[in-house]
């Protein structure tokens, strides 16, 4: 399947927002709020059709992201390395990004996580589920990193509103 | 018809959607001369049959329609109190209609709510820790299925007891929900389901579970 749609629409996602914010901190943001709010509506897709139960530890949803979300979605398998002492943290490396295909960073957009909406996605996805995490763009490929990494932590879990069976 | 109707509930216990996929009851549509050998009483927003169970009209049975207009709760379509008319010997002949009272949109708003809260304490009687949850309720004429996801939205189906492949309807619901409502940017979460692409989608697998069911063609 062709996925240059794809990579054509998210690019000029991010030029219209970079044309309409003019600073990029703000487009930053913008680009997680609508990662967000695609989280929420996926994971109820991925949960439906994965079929996967609950995780019972963060290593447990590491696996998950790596080998069933990210192939299911993006149709690459990042691999999972530098865990914290505390298994609360850990890095998620992309050989390579379909959504940068074809994308240079210009100078005066250097401050610009160009993929952040990955960040919004695994947040808003991992709340649905009772995570709230941190997830940030530590090493980028379109500011000349030889890889792009992405740190996940995990930060508590969710009390309120706990499904039933689930205290 | 072997699935009765499916309810999906938020992890709030809001209703969300609703579906009656059953054939109306038989109602009966009967002429009467004064005075009723029914007896008749109020119960609720209704007048239901109390006792005089004849010709198809069951004890229970609630006054559906009297001449044709279907009545408004305890109310005539024009106003009058049900008993009240009933009671007089000038409005005979008269013809009601007497059947199952269907429940309203307020009270399966209730019983949803109601269902989520019993599901929770049943979660919490559970001796193990994580516990699925209500996965059924089985009476003679239908069992409840109902399943539960990550997120703590609940599809439920209620179906004929002797009707299977239920299981795969609800993850199959699950599919549905999330393709049909979520992927409708449009919708919007945790909000009544609105959609009539959600809704042709749903009957259709409706459809399709209950021609694979024990009733099927060749079973």
């Amino acid at each position: 399947q062709n996925s240059e749609l794809f990579t054509l629409t998210y690019g000029a996602l991010v030029t219209q927002l970079c044309k309409d914010y003019e600073n990029d901190e703000d487009v930053n943001k913008q680009l997680d709020k609508m990662g967000y709010n695609i989280g929420v509506r996926l994971i109820e897709d991925f949960l439906a059709r994965s079929n996967v139960g609950r995780c019972h530890d963060f290593r447990e949803t590491a696996d998950v992201i790596a080998k069933i979300a990210f192939k299911m979605y993006l149709g690459i398998t990042p691999s999972i390395t530098n865990w914290s002492p505390g298994g609360d943290e850990f890095s998620l490396i992309l050989e390579n990004n379909p959504l940068v295909d074809f994308v240079e960073l210009p100078d005066n957009h250097s401050s610009l996580i160009y993929s952040n909406l990955l960040c919004g996605v695994l947040r808003g996805a991992l709340e649905m589920v009772q995570m709230a995490v941190d997830v940030k763009f530590v090493q980028d490929t379109l500011k000349g990193d030889s890889v792009t990494e992405i740190r996940m932590k995990f930060i508590r879990r969710i009390e309120d509103n706990l499904p039933a069976g689930e205290e | 018809m072997a699935i009765f109707s499916v309810y999906v509930v938020n992890k709030a216990g809001g209703l969300l959607y609703q579906l009656d996929h059953y054939a109306p009851r038989a109602d009966t549509e009967k002429t009467f001369s004064f005075p009723l050998d029914l007896v008749l009483r109020p119960h609720d927003e209704r007048v239901v049959v109390a006792f005089g169970q004849r010709d198809g009209i069951r004890v229970g049975h609630a006054v559906l329609a009297i001449n044709g207009a279907e009545v408004n709760g305890r109310c005539t379509a024009d106003g009058k109190d049900v008993l009240e008319f009933l009671g007089n010997p000038a409005n005979y002949p008269v013809s009601i209609r007497f059947g199952r009272h269907r429940l309203s949109s307020n009270e399966k708003l209730m019983l949803a709510s109601m269902f989520h809260s019993l599901f929770a304490i049943g979660s919490q009687l559970s001796p193990e820790v994580g516990s699925s949850g209500i996965e059924m309720l089985e009476t003679d004429t239908f069992k409840l299925h109902c399943f539960q996801t990550l997120t703590g939205i609940k599809f439920m189906v209620l179906a004929d007891p002797r009707q299977a492949g239920i299981d795969s309807l609800l993850r199959k619901i699950y599919e549905i929900y999330s393709d049909f409502a979520l992927k409708n940017p449009f919708y919007s979460l945790e909000m009544p389901i609105r959609c009539e692409l959600f809704d042709q989608n749903l009957k259709l697998a409706l459809e399709v579970a209950e021609k694979s069911g024990p009733f099927g063609p060749g079973s």
